[in-house]
């Protein structure tokens, strides 16, 4: 009876956790359907929002800016940090191995801020291709551990034995190396991806005047009032970014238990 | 014919010399195996046989060519590692068919070749599937196919069968000895277990701290220990403290534990001096226990009691006394009697042996 109670109280549990996670992003998605302008009665279904969204030129150039950045950085992170996954798996040096986390866990407001001197200090004109450099930083580390935690669960002879089988180096690499550690880079540039995509503070400091990606142009429509346009883009990119992250954890499981 | 040679070689990891001045020769078409204790310096010795690492001195030649400077990708030879080391992204055909890619054979000759190695080695059946999906004996399996595929001169076996179970290994050890005697390929087998390299080898290579302590054929390495380390490594053995007391041309006669006198055949009897201390080594299956007096003045006989007895299954192991607290372990084969032992604990035994049958184990000095 004991374990039977106990059980019970960890669904509950479970199921507040859920709830406290997922009830404001169902009412956000629910409110884009609702057919008025204001207030939170619900007045009927509309998918007039999603008509009034795809019309606002101005949000559609700030989604395509963001998507061509997110793809820019998370190719370029992906290489990045896949030589950097290895490397660091192969000759485990102990302080790079926590530097390059600190991007990570660093709060993004200092990582901002770091990169707004850094550019201003080397005279760098602040706009689209500050942005993607700051992005490709911190997108980075994220790929870096992708691989570094790829690199762990995979056997090192292998390497050898590419070679000893009769390839050189090169093609042990492309060969044999990198379609191993293929979930891993996967994985990781799924997630450099939603997170280019969805970031604001980064951003926010690097941008510099004219240049605008979806999250700011989104933060500077809710500064006139929420409007049921915000939920119907939030919707968009909820859906999108569950899209990506579930399928960056089929890819390789081990990096989301 | 020699196929292998290894000449000089010294590695030093860190300052400590982990293969030290090794030289052996190793014939065309031989099962030679490395045996000795983990850090003795075999699977280094293989690694720089394969390329995988470098010799800080000395050469190596595979058939009368110096590879020694060549990269592990240019070798006529493969490595068996001891995880198996296959490719997880490929399937088992593709992993056999990888040295071929290498090669640069054409299609057609790679597929009917991979087949011929996946039926040699029972695995048609599975060519489609992946390493994650298949058991321990049949990723060996595919190793051993992967690296025979393309005829290599030398196949290097780094304990392959340390990660499969006792049943499995022996039955991959006939496995093996079959595979190499049908290809003809010359093997060399890093492994520490003594059995196995008994088993299994043309000829053993006993490693220690990065020396050769003996290289012998199986019988000679197992019966006729050359060093103490030799004689302790390899199965059970009775080490006794001897003295030579007088040499003849092809025999040395010692003084044993301080008291017995035996006369013993020996092929370096003419290096020895009187003096030449050392041990005298019998393995315990060669001594014999009766109740009663053995009547053969060519054996060494004598009155022991028994302290314990161990109880194998296949055969019994006692522990007796003689004079003066030396004590001998005797090994007795469990052929007649279902009991485990045929003398209990405190017997007075009649013990023999025939002195030939040990050997003398002169101190380094």
């Amino acid at each position: 009876m004991q374990a039977n109670k106990s059980s019970k109280l960890l669904i509950l549990g479970g199921i507040f956790t859920f709830l406290f996670l997922y009830v404001p992003l169902i009412l956000v998605i629910l409110y884009s359907f609702n057919d008025s302008r204001i207030g939170i009665s619900w007045v009927g279904f509309t998918l007039k929002w999603y008509k009034v969204l795809f019309a606002d030129s101005q949000l559609m150039s700030a989604a395509v800016n963001s998507l061509i950045i997110a793809f820019v950085a998370s190719f370029f992170s992906v290489i990045l940090g896949t030589f950097a996954g290895v490397a660091l798996h192969k000759y485990k040096v102990p302080l790079l191995s926590s530097l390059i986390m600190i991007p990570v866990a660093a709060p993004e407001l200092l990582v901002g801020v770091a990169l707004l001197l850094f550019f201003l200090l080397i005279n760098f004109t602040l706009g689209y291709v500050s942005i993607v450099l700051a992005h490709i930083a911190f997108c980075t580390s994220f790929v870096t551990l992708a691989v570094k935690s790829r690199m762990v669960g995979i056997d090192n002879s292998i390497f050898d034995a590419a070679r000893d089988l009769g390839a050189n180096s090169f093609k042990s690499f492309y060969l044999v190396l990198i379609p191993s550690i293929l979930p891993g880079i996967i994985a990781g540039g799924l997630m450099a991806f939603t997170l280019s995509i969805d970031d604001f503070v980064i951003t926010f400091f690097t941008a510099g005047v004219g240049s605008t990606t979806l999250p700011l142009s989104i933060y500077s429509m809710i500064k006139m009032g929420v409007t049921p346009e915000v939920n119907a883009i939030s919707t968009i990119i909820i859906l999108f970014t569950l899209v990506i992250t579930s399928l960056a954890s089929k890819i390789s499981p081990q990096l989301f238990k | 014919m020699t196929i292998l040679q290894i000449k000089n070689v010294t590695k030093n990891f860190d300052d400590s010399v982990v293969v030290d001045n090794i030289s052996i020769d190793i014939n065309q078409g031989e099962f030679f195996t490395l045996l000795g204790p983990s850090g003795c310096g075999k699977t280094t010795l293989l690694r720089m046989v394969a390329g995988l690492i470098s010799p800080d001195s000395g050469r190596i030649f595979l058939d009368g060519k110096d590879i020694t400077d060549l990269p592990p990708e240019k070798r006529p030879l493969h490595t068996i590692f001891q995880t198996y080391a296959l490719f997880p992204h490929l399937s088992v055909f593709d992993n056999i068919a990888f040295p071929l890619k290498m090669a640069k054979w054409d299609k057609s000759r790679i597929v009917t070749q991979v087949e011929e190695l996946l039926e040699d080695v029972q695995l048609v059946k599975f060519k489609n599937r992946f390493p994650h999906e298949l058991s321990g004996g049949q990723k060996q399996r595919v190793a051993i196919a992967r690296s025979l595929v393309d005829r290599p001169k030398l196949l290097l076996l780094d304990e392959p069968l340390s990660a499969l179970d006792a049943r499995l290994r022996e039955h991959m050890h006939i496995e093996l000895v079959k595979l190499q005697e049908e290809t003809g390929v010359t093997f060399v087998y890093v492994t520490h277990d003594q059995q196995e390299a008994l088993a299994l080898s043309s000829r053993i290579a006993v490693l220690n701290g990065g020396k050769i302590e003996q290289l012998d054929v199986p019988t000679k390495v197992y019966s006729k220990p050359k060093t103490y380390f030799v004689a302790d490594f390899l199965g059970k053995c009775n080490l006794i403290k001897a003295e030579v007391i007088s040499t003849t041309n092809d025999a040395v006669t010692l003084k044993i534990a301080g008291y017995i006198n035996l006369e013993v055949k020996c092929e370096y009897a003419a290096n020895y001096k009187i003096g030449q201390k050392g041990w005298y080594s019998i393995r315990p299956e060669k001594i014999r226990l009766n109740r009663e007096e053995v009547e053969n003045t060519d054996l060494y006989r004598a009155q022991a009691k028994v302290l314990g007895y161990y109880y194998y299954g296949n055969d019994t192991l006692y522990e007796i006394e003689l004079g003066d607290n030396l004590v001998l372990k005797v090994m007795l084969g469990n052929t007649k009697s279902v009991e485990p032992k045929f003398f209990n604990e405190e017997t007075m035994v009649h013990m023999s042996f025939d002195p030939h049958a040990g050997s003398f184990i002169a101190e380094e000095l």
